[in-house]
């Protein structure tokens, strides 16, 4: 109990330092971030939106890279010098190219990167919902039974007719049709046995 | 129609088996998919303008600098070791004419001092970028980076990383000739 006691607490201290620092810790460091906090505000938005160009896979607000912190410095610069958004957006991507932008623009070089997944999806279900059509036919045409031809019908009618006058053991019309019609399964209650079991 | 749908799925993927072959074996010949092509490649050289490092080192250039002749601008930083292994070759192109101008990305002036002494100066100017700021103009991602800028300022070529024999015989030596015709 003790020992448990012990390594739920260490545990929490564990989470709670994550959660700290997960909401603390911060690639921006003091000295870089602008007296105005609107400006500040403002280039915090935009560091997210811009890659790091070492890390790649990490905005510049996230990254603690040298080059990072350059690029901080530049949307600052760009931002007291009185650019708007899009302008100093448009200043990284002319440095860098639409690398630079984490979300790539919709544009000729990418239609493949924003078409190509639905496009893929919208093949695949094609494709399954073919596949499906193709096998439920073939399965249909493997297990169902081969309708009765005429010949078939009239010598089971004979037997019929045969059986239901036989002296011996006689049985309803209607149940020996109902065999030949559900070979595997009489519905309830017109099922041969239990016309057997009442006579 | 049945035998299509079967093979469709099969054909689809030995196409992509056969272009995701094709992408990997470039990357033998020297196709880094982690490099960034420059945004830079038809444009003019950035607006920029770079301190010396000391007043013995020839060096404090600016974009005007780069007009008028084909030249080479390479990033280099005392503290990079493939900096250090490309100076040769940086050093014989010097030799042969090529006006190089160098950033000092991201260094201490005594450090790029003693290295150039220790190592050579074979640069027409080298500029002084210690916080790296002009190398973001440059839209540079790491060191050492070479560029080659045509006689009108205009960036033609810039190539990431180690310039090896082979890369500088293959891709850069071609566009310095194919600039200067």
């Amino acid at each position: 109990m003790r020992r448990f006691l012990a390594v739920s607490m260490i545990l929490t201290a564990f989470a709670m330092a994550a959660l700290v620092s997960g909401t603390l810790a911060l690639a921006v460091e003091p000295d870089e971030m602008l007296d105005d906090p609107a400006l500040e505000a403002r280039a915090r938005e935009l560091s997210k939106v811009l890659r790091c160009v070492v890390c790649q896979n990490q905005s510049i607000d996230d990254s603690a890279a040298d080059i990072a912190r350059d690029m901080r410095l530049l949307v600052r610069e760009r931002l007291v010098a009185g650019d708007t958004d899009s302008q100093t957006i448009d200043h990284m991507v002319a440095r860098y190219g639409d690398y630079v932008l984490l979300r790539p623009p919709f544009q000729t070089n990418t239609l493949a990167l924003w078409v190509g997944p639905p496009l893929m999806a919208v093949v695949v279900a094609t494709l399954a919902l073919l596949f499906f059509r193709v096998y439920q036919r073939e399965q249909g045409a493997r297990t169902g039974p081969e309708p009765l031809t005429p010949t078939d019908r009239a010598q089971l009618d004979a037997l019929v007719e045969k059986l239901a006058a036989d002296p011996g053991r006689p049985r309803r019309k209607s149940s020996l049709r109902a065999e030949i019609d559900h070979p595997f399964g009489a519905r309830e209650g017109d099922s041969g046995e239990s016309d057997n079991r009442t006579t | 129609m049945r035998r299509i749908l079967l093979i469709l799925p099969v054909v689809i993927f030995a196409v992509l088996i056969g272009v995701l072959a094709v992408l990997t074996l470039q990357t033998k010949d020297g196709r880094d998919p982690s490099l960034i092509p420059s945004a830079l490649l038809g444009k003019p050289a950035p607006e920029f303008s770079l301190p010396a490092v000391a007043e013995d080192i020839p060096g404090g250039f600016a974009t005007a600098d780069l007009r008028g002749r084909v030249t080479m601008v390479n990033v280099f930083a005392s503290w990079c070791v493939p900096c250090l292994a490309e100076h040769p070759l940086i050093s014989r192109l010097a030799a042969d004419g090529l006006p190089i101008y160098a950033i000092d990305h991201r260094d201490t002036a005594v450090d790029v001092a003693k290295w150039l002494k220790k190592n050579g100066n074979p640069y027409t100017a080298v500029g002084f970028d210690p916080d790296g700021r002009v190398s973001v103009e440059w839209g540079v991602t790491g060191v050492p980076e070479t560029f080659i800028i045509n006689a009108d300022g205009v960036v033609i070529y810039k190539h990431s990383g180690l310039m090896t024999a082979k890369v500088l015989k293959d891709k850069i030596l071609p566009k310095i000739r194919e600039a200067r015709e």
